[in-house]
């Protein structure tokens, strides 16, 4: 509706997947422990309740989109589709590691997180193909999600990080927002941070260990200038934001 | 809020000094107010504009044959189609009405060409198909190439708009203390809720027209207009369509012109409406500027000496740069007495956006440059912020840099000490909610990364027009058969001019209903709504006219009913003879009779400044105090604001509501100005025309506010009332701005201040 809307774009046909019921559906598969989201699940329903209780840095994220109004409207597939590296739903994605499902012509196909966004607003639907839903898995211990804007509410991110802290297996996992030209996983800084310290329950990380791990997640940002920010800017939040995230996990 | 004073005698319901209900309220909160951009008329056409791409450029070619071809296109008009002054502009008739060819293009979005057509998406494919040739030119961007006169001509009337100076007292003077500083204020957008509109109906005879425009001067328009066209005035009549905010962006003629050329050309009525980022490039901005200031002091904090440059960038066209740059250099003192200045003003043109007329009109720069002295020069002296002040503040019967002598109620150590006295906000929990946190529900901060900050601005504006202009307002009072009905020509743009009209008729005639006829050009002209003016001037005209239609029903009443001429007068809803005491109700004593007036209200006149900047070129002028606390989140440079604290000097309060809402709505656009708002221009071209990425406070940006009035009936104003709308969003600013150098020990000589000023 943006592309329409703001950008004046003239779509030949329109398709309504509002009244598709088994997109608005999501569950929660406790033998696995995975949640299964919609596409059509608007962000109002990720904010608050159970959703909010199993994957808490979705509903952190869906708490930021816009204003009531917009994510009363807005949704996953929506987020997906246009996948904006400012889209506040995809850091959460990539830090899960999610499975997208997707719909077309040929059946259906899972996609992992990282071979779905491909580059700015690019990713790998398919000719006639639309997102069914997602699966990210219910983890153990802690995941945030934090975005920086310049006003306090209904904001583009100028930067956004989420955080995962999974302390059965041990792994730390971030992912960046509007810090480069696709969602940004930080595997470098997550492999040193492993190295370095360990992560299980119970584990205590002192505060230089976190600003270290700050300034190597922000190394692998790569962000512009623009008339929104700077890249040094950007740059500078996303470490300060990895920082507080680990220090939050482990506290 | 809290008032120090008491205020109107009568307490009968939607009289003065109530909160009488708005006559357009209960449509505007249900939806159903009319706004300009909903007009309608059988056989309307659509208008559009076409806008240049270039900052600077000159047109070699316009083609429209493919325009004109597309199915559904009515006609398109260009440069050749203005039959009359081809230019037009408030001060100066420098704009013209579309770009001729062999002509340039002065700023990035100038209309070249309108069309007209069945419906607005023809419009846009007949914009498309529109041919334009060309020449690029290198656009001249700095405004201080205009000044050292580097900048190549880029309008046969010059780069300057107006340079002048103020030179007062002993400029051998130097302070036991110097503070100095270069500060800088960005592009601020009116960003009004209401995109411009109009609707042109042309004469079955095609003589003349009428123009139904959201604008906030109807005569200025007509009188522009009718040039452009060549048509004499009486032959266009104005009306006020429903207007969504104004703030100084609607003074200028935007859409006008072109509605009324393409109405004419068609013969059918026609409807332009611009969109939100077309209103970025119809309008005109609030002026960025550099301000270099020196204060010298005494040691005891005094002020002895101020000397000022500031560069103000025009943009494209004049519109009111030269009455802007007038208000910045004759407020560089503020508030504070002050006898030896040596200030130098430049307002001048460049291909950057046009700006004009905004909320605050030049005092707004000039403020945060001073303010932002005040605070360095109470750090130096080691004097808090509010002792710094109080060392310094104006009192009636003070000269002022001009010469002029302050002759307003003045009550700035009044403002000051109250702001003072309100007490501080809480301090922030560490179970805070995270709306109240800087970065909100982004989830950035825990209450541990924030730190808190407290800053002071204080501000004096002048009310009204200045330098000999004579902004008369007028008004017309009519009571037929006990029915009482009120016309001018006053813009009503949400300020709630036509609910005072309403409670002035309700008071001095004593009656309870009051009709409202239609704003529009079939009564004198009203002045502006701008320059906080409305109620003193117009509100001082419906009193007139009023006041003249009750002698008229007192010298009818007397004759009816024997009572005793001199010694009638209104009661609530009677006439009351003191004398005998008896009462006959008004709508008795009404009936039958015809009673129609209509007046004039002017103000007393002022003069231009002379070549050393002295002149009496302001009629009257309002102070307000405002202190600020802020939390900084300072590793990432978010800010909460988190109370702002104020004392209004308001004269007499004529609706306690409505002066409530200015405040803050203007403390609201203060602060965007401090930390959010701003055009981003860059080789001439406007980087963020959107409300996606001009940003706005939300709700949550907005702080608490906690307010003090000030009432003090000014015996200038013809109703005791000063104007209340453009002071408080001056000096809030600064005091944001204040409190966060105050809380991040930055100096932050610019505003918008960015995230990463705070944090890189
Ligand atoms: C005022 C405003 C504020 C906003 N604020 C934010 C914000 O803070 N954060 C943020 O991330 N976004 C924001 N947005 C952008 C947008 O609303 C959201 O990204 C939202 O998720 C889009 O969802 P939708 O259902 O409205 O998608 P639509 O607008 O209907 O569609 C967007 C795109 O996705 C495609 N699409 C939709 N559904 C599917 C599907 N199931 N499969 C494949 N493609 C699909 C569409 O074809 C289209 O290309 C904002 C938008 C507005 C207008």
């Amino acid at each position: 509706m943006v592309e329409v809307n703001l950008h004046g774009r003239q779509p030949q046909t329109v398709i309504n997947l509002r009244r598709v019921e088994e997109l608005h559906e999501w569950s929660h598969r406790h033998t696995q422990q995975t949640v299964t989201i919609g596409s059509a699940v608007p962000y109002s329903v990720m904010e608050t309740g159970k959703i909010a209780e199993l994957v808490p840095a979705l509903a952190q994220a869906a708490r930021t989109v816009g204003s009531p109004q917009i994510r009363a409207a807005g949704t996953l597939g929506g987020n997906l589709g246009t996948c904006s590296p400012a889209g506040d739903s995809l850091p959460v994605l990539s830090a899960l590691n999610a499975v997208i499902h997707l719909i077309g012509p040929q059946g259906t196909r899972d996609v992992a997180w990282g071979e779905f966004m491909l580059g700015v607003k690019k990713n790998a639907l398919g000719s006639g193909e639309f997102v069914h839903s997602i699966t990210v898995p219910v983890i153990q211990g802690w995941q945030g999600y934090a975005k920086v804007g310049t006003r306090n509410a209904m904001v583009i991110a100028t930067a956004s990080a989420c955080l995962v802290r999974d302390t059965e297996e041990g792994l730390i996992s971030i992912a960046l927002g509007s810090v480069g030209p696709t969602i940004i996983r930080c595997s470098q800084a997550e492999k040193w941070l492993r190295k370095t310290t360990s992560l299980r329950a119970g584990a205590q990380i002192n505060a230089d260990l976190a600003v270290e791990f700050g300034r190597r997640v922000s190394d692998e940002a790569t962000p512009i200038d623009d008339h929104r920010s700077t890249a040094a800017y950007r740059r500078h939040c996303v470490a300060i934001l990895a920082q507080r995230l680990l220090v939050r996990s482990l506290a | 809020m809290t008032t120090t004073h008491p205020t109107s005698t009568s307490t009968r319901a939607g009289t003065l000094g109530t909160n009488a209900h708005r006559p357009d309220g209960v449509a505007k909160v249900q939806g159903g107010f009319a706004f300009s951009s909903d007009m309608w008329s059988e056989n309307m056409l659509w208008g559009a504009t076409l806008r240049s791409p270039h900052p600077y450029a000159k047109i070699i070619s316009i083609d429209d044959s493919a325009a004109l071809a597309i199915d559904g296109v009515e006609c398109v008009v260009t440069a050749q189609d203005v039959p009359g002054n081809p230019y037009y502009g408030l001060i100066m008739s420098d704009q013209p009405v579309f770009a001729a060819i062999g002509d340039t293009v002065r700023y990035c979005g100038e209309p070249i060409a309108a069309v007209a057509a069945d419906h607005p998406e023809t419009c846009k494919r007949a914009l498309a198909a529109i041919k334009v040739v060309y020449e690029i030119l290198t656009p001249v961007t700095n405004p201080q190439d205009c000044v050292s006169g580097i900048a190549p001509q880029i309008h046969p009337q010059g780069n300057v708009y107006r340079h002048q100076r103020i030179i007062t007292g002993d400029q051998s003077i130097v302070g036991d203390v110097i503070v100095e500083g270069t500060y800088e204020i960005g592009m601020q957008d009116q960003a009004f809720l209401g995109l411009e509109s109009a609707l042109a109906i042309p004469d079955s005879g095609g003589e003349g027209l009428e123009l139904y425009v959201a604008t906030q001067w109807l005569h200025e328009d007509r009188k522009q207009i009718a040039a452009c066209l060549n048509i004499p005035e009486d032959k266009i009549r104005l009306v006020l369509g429903g207007v969504g905010g104004a703030f100084g962006a609607r003074e200028d003629i935007s859409l006008q012109v072109h509605t009324c050329l393409l109405a004419l050309k068609s013969g059918r009525p026609v409807r332009i409406s611009y969109g939100r980022e077309e209103s970025f490039y119809g309008h005109v901005h609030r002026h960025p500027a550099t301000i270099w200031m020196r204060h010298h002091a005494d040691r005891n904090g005094k002020i002895l000496k101020i000397e000022s440059t500031m560069l103000f960038d025009g943009g494209a066209y004049c519109s009111t740069s030269p009455a802007v740059l007038i208000n910045a250099i004759t407020h560089t003192q503020g508030p504070y007495k002050c006898d030896t200045a040596s200030v130098e003003g430049w307002a001048v043109r460049t291909n950057n956006p046009p700006c004009g007329a905004m909320r605050g009109f030049g005092v707004v720069q000039a403020c945060f440059a001073h303010e932002s002295q005040m605070e360095k020069l109470g750090v130096a002296l080691g004097l808090s912020p509010v002792e710094i002040r109080l060392r310094n503040v104006m009192e009636t019967g003070d000269r002022l840099i001009t010469g002029q002598i302050m002759d307003s109620v003045a009550p700035v150590e009044q403002c000051i000490r109250e702001t003072d006295a309100i007490a501080m906000p809480e301090p922030l929990l560490p179970n805070a909610d995270i709306r109240q946190i800087p970065g909100g529900t982004g989830l950035t901060a825990q209450p541990g990364n924030i730190v808190r900050g407290v800053g002071w601005g204080v501000s004096m504006k002048n009310l009204m027009y200045s330098e000999g202009f004579d902004d008369y307002s007028t008004a017309r009072c009519r009571m037929t058969d006990g029915v009482v009905s009120v016309k001018f020509a006053t813009s009503e743009v949400g300020q709630g001019f036509t609910m005072l009209a309403q409670q002035i008729a309700r008071t001095i005639l004593g009656v309870d209903e009051v009709l409202l006829d239609t704003i529009d050009t079939q009564v004198g002209s009203a002045g502006s709504t701008s320059a906080s003016r409305q109620t003193w001037m117009s509100g001082g005209a419906v009193k007139a006219a009023c006041e003249k239609v009750l002698e008229d029903l007192f010298d009818h009443a007397a004759l009816t009913f024997e009572l005793s001429r001199d010694h009638v007068r209104i009661e609530e809803t009677d006439i009351v003879d003191i004398l005998s005491g008896r009462r006959i109700a008004v709508s008795e004593a009404s009936k039958g009779i015809n009673l129609d007036r209509t007046e004039e209200y002017h103000h007393p006149p002022t003069e231009d400044l002379d070549e050393n900047g002295q002149g009496n070129c302001h009629v009257a002028f309002a102070f307000v105090a405002h202190r600020a606390v802020v939390d900084v989140d300072v590793e990432l440079g978010l800010v909460k604001v988190v109370q702002i604290a104020t004392a209004q000097d308001v004269g007499r309060i004529l609706n306690p509501i409505s002066v409530q809402g200015q405040v803050e709505g203007g403390i609201a656009q203060g602060l965007g100005l401090a930390v959010m708002e701003e055009i981003i221009v860059k080789d001439g071209k406007v980087r963020n025309p959107s409300f996606t990425d001009y940003l706005l406070p939300t709700f949550l940006d907005a702080p608490l506010v906690e307010m003090v009035l000030i009432e003090e009936f000014e015996p200038k104003s013809p109703l005791g009332a000063k104007g209340v709308g453009e002071p408080p969003c001056i000096s809030v600013t600064p005091a944001i701005a204040n409190a966060i150098r105050n809380a991040t020990g930055r100096e932050l000589p610019r505003v918008p201040i960015r995230p990463y000023d705070i944090c890189l």
